[in-house]
């Protein structure tokens, strides 16, 4: 077998898996794992000729709402495309329009506001990773940007796609639910917000209405003392999709108790959830291994997993546990370092 | 439905081509404008062989529609050598035995010049790392590798 050392272990080109995270939930018309027969409908594609989709980029918010709510049947954004594409090639989804946003400016950029960090929609994970402010106040969330996809797909692939794609082993949506991140939407009733937590609602659902989309996300600032971050478990060490994902963030005070605790876990229900025992298993504490106990107990009984080829309900339910552990120990190095 | 008319640079070069609306960068690069040079491996994101930059960010081309390129800047590897002459990593691939079918080189050298652009000084792991989105079914990976080190040393002059 071809070991890729330090990178991945690959077996080969062809091999099973689902870059759009669905591989545990193979719901009707969402994306199997990427096997051949996804690839070779991907080539098919192509002898079909010409499409009717129509491609519209338009330069501003106001537009992009104008094309997405007068349009008749389906449409998708295109930002990154790192799903978009895949899904378009291998005739999932054969929209009616599809918008870019990427000529839009306000949706680009990384700025901190009184309060956070915004993070327009159309910033890429590798510029979310090159933005060094921004990595040092949540390290959780670039730990999770770093994870999609090889550099290529980081080029591309956006955050607020990650979540709209609503892919439950999403990896950078356990830490903005954890950092109580904020989207803002644009629509044809006018701008509105809601928290991260609630635009997935089950593998490739959201919450978005017809010509809404969303423009930034609104992450808060950390108060002082805070770490956070984020570890997956997948079968290869790169370039795969998440058995369990776990995201912790706790904030101590000055003689080191943790004060606040929020854990998110990614790939074990049919969204990324919130285990609200978290806070109950580690504020009060300074986070000792009891702590750490009761969280990885807290994680565990949170999972609502199914069994699929790459882990077991048991499987995904004590990982989950052993994770937590790992991450809140991550996170409590990472708080006492700020 | 009318094609879509797209005016960009490709390797320095004003180009302008029509294109499918749901045709991939890949698609237009190779059946359009004849740049065959840039490989199709999966045409789904996983393999690294259409790899290309755009405005500078490494990118596969499987993955970006034709439609999205106007104003854009793409290279290449139809870009790489000068004329007659080899861009170093290429020497060093050829010197290292670091392809064999050659599938995959193209894609390889692209990424390694993006690799090298940002971090002239890459360690190994830096490498494997960066590389992990393009597969090579045929050397095992260290070749390359051991060419993209000794690039990357030529290069920074040392
Ligand atoms: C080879 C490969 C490996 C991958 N590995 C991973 C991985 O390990 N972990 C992981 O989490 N992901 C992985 N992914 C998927 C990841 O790249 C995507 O989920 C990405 O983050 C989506 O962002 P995008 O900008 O590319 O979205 P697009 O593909 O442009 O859009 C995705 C979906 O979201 C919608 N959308 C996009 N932006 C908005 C918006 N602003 N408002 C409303 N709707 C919007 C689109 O209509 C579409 O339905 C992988 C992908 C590939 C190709
Ligand atoms: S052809 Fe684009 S990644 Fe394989
Ligand atoms: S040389 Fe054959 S795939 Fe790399």
């Amino acid at each position: 077998m071809g070991i890729h050392r330090g990178g991945q272990e690959s077996s080969a080109p062809l091999t099973p898996r689902s870059k759009s995270g669905y591989a545990h939930f193979h719901l009707e018309g969402s994306p199997g794992p990427n096997t051949a027969e996804t690839v070779l409908r991907a080539w098919r594609h192509k002898e079909k000729g010409m499409s009717d989709m129509r491609f519209e980029a338009p330069a501003t918010v106001d537009a992009a709402v104008a094309l997405l709510a007068g349009a008749k049947g389906i449409t998708r954004i295109l930002a990154g495309g790192t799903d978009v594409m895949v899904h378009l090639h291998s005739d999932m989804v054969e929209p009616e329009l599809l918008v870019d946003i990427k000529r839009i400016p306000d949706l680009h950029g990384i700025s901190k506001e009184a309060g956070g960090w915004r993070i327009g929609a159309a910033v890429s994970s590798m510029q979310m990773m090159d933005h060094t402010e921004f990595a040092k106040a949540w390290p959780g969330i670039i730990d999770g940007v770093k994870l999609i996809g090889s550099m290529q797909v980081k080029g591309r692939a956006t955050i607020a796609g990650n979540l709209c794609n609503a892919s439950p082993a999403a990896d950078s949506v356990p830490s903005l639910l954890t950092a109580g991140a904020i989207v803002s939407i644009a629509g044809p009733n006018g701008k509105r917000q809601a928290p991260a937590a609630q635009i997935a609602t089950g593998p490739g659902k959201t919450t978005l209405g017809k010509g809404e989309f969303i423009t930034s996300i609104f992450i808060p600032d950390a108060p002082p003392h805070t770490g956070s971050a984020y570890l997956r478990f997948t079968p290869r060490t790169e370039m795969d999709i998440a058995v369990v994902g776990v995201a912790v963030s706790l904030t101590l005070d000055n003689a080191g108790k943790c004060t606040a605790a929020s854990m998110s876990l990614g790939a074990v229900a049919a969204t990324a959830l919130m285990v609200e025992d978290a806070a109950k298993a580690l504020v009060g504490s300074t986070v000792d291994s009891a702590a750490l106990d009761r969280l990885a107990a807290a994680a565990s009984a949170a999972c609502r997993p199914i069994d699929d080829k790459r882990g077991t309900k048991e499987f995904r339910i004590r990982v989950a546990g052993v994770l937590a552990r790992r991450v809140a120990a991550m996170a409590l190095e990472r708080a006492k370092g700020n | 439905m009318a094609r879509l008319y797209v005016s960009c640079r490709i390797n320095g070069d004003d180009t302008e081509y029509l294109c499918d609306t749901s045709q991939s960068l890949l698609d237009v690069l190779r059946d359009e404008l004849e740049l065959t040079g840039t490989k199709e491996g999966c045409a789904t994101g996983d393999c690294g062989a259409c790899s290309i930059t755009v405005d500078g960010v490494l990118v596969c081309s499987c993955l970006v529609l034709g439609a999205e390129m106007s104003g854009k800047s793409i290279e290449t590897i139809e870009g790489m050598a000068k004329g007659e002459k080899l861009h170093p990593l290429q020497e060093k691939f050829i010197e290292h035995v670091a392809l064999q079918c050659g599938i995959c080189t193209p894609g390889l050298l692209i990424a390694s010049r993006n690799l090298l652009e940002r971090n002239p000084n890459p360690t190994e792991e830096e490498i494997r790392f960066w590389l992990a989105g393009n597969l090579c079914r045929c050397t095992g990976y260290n070749n390359i590798v051991d060419a993209v080190t000794a690039a990357a040393k030529e290069l920074r002059g040392a």
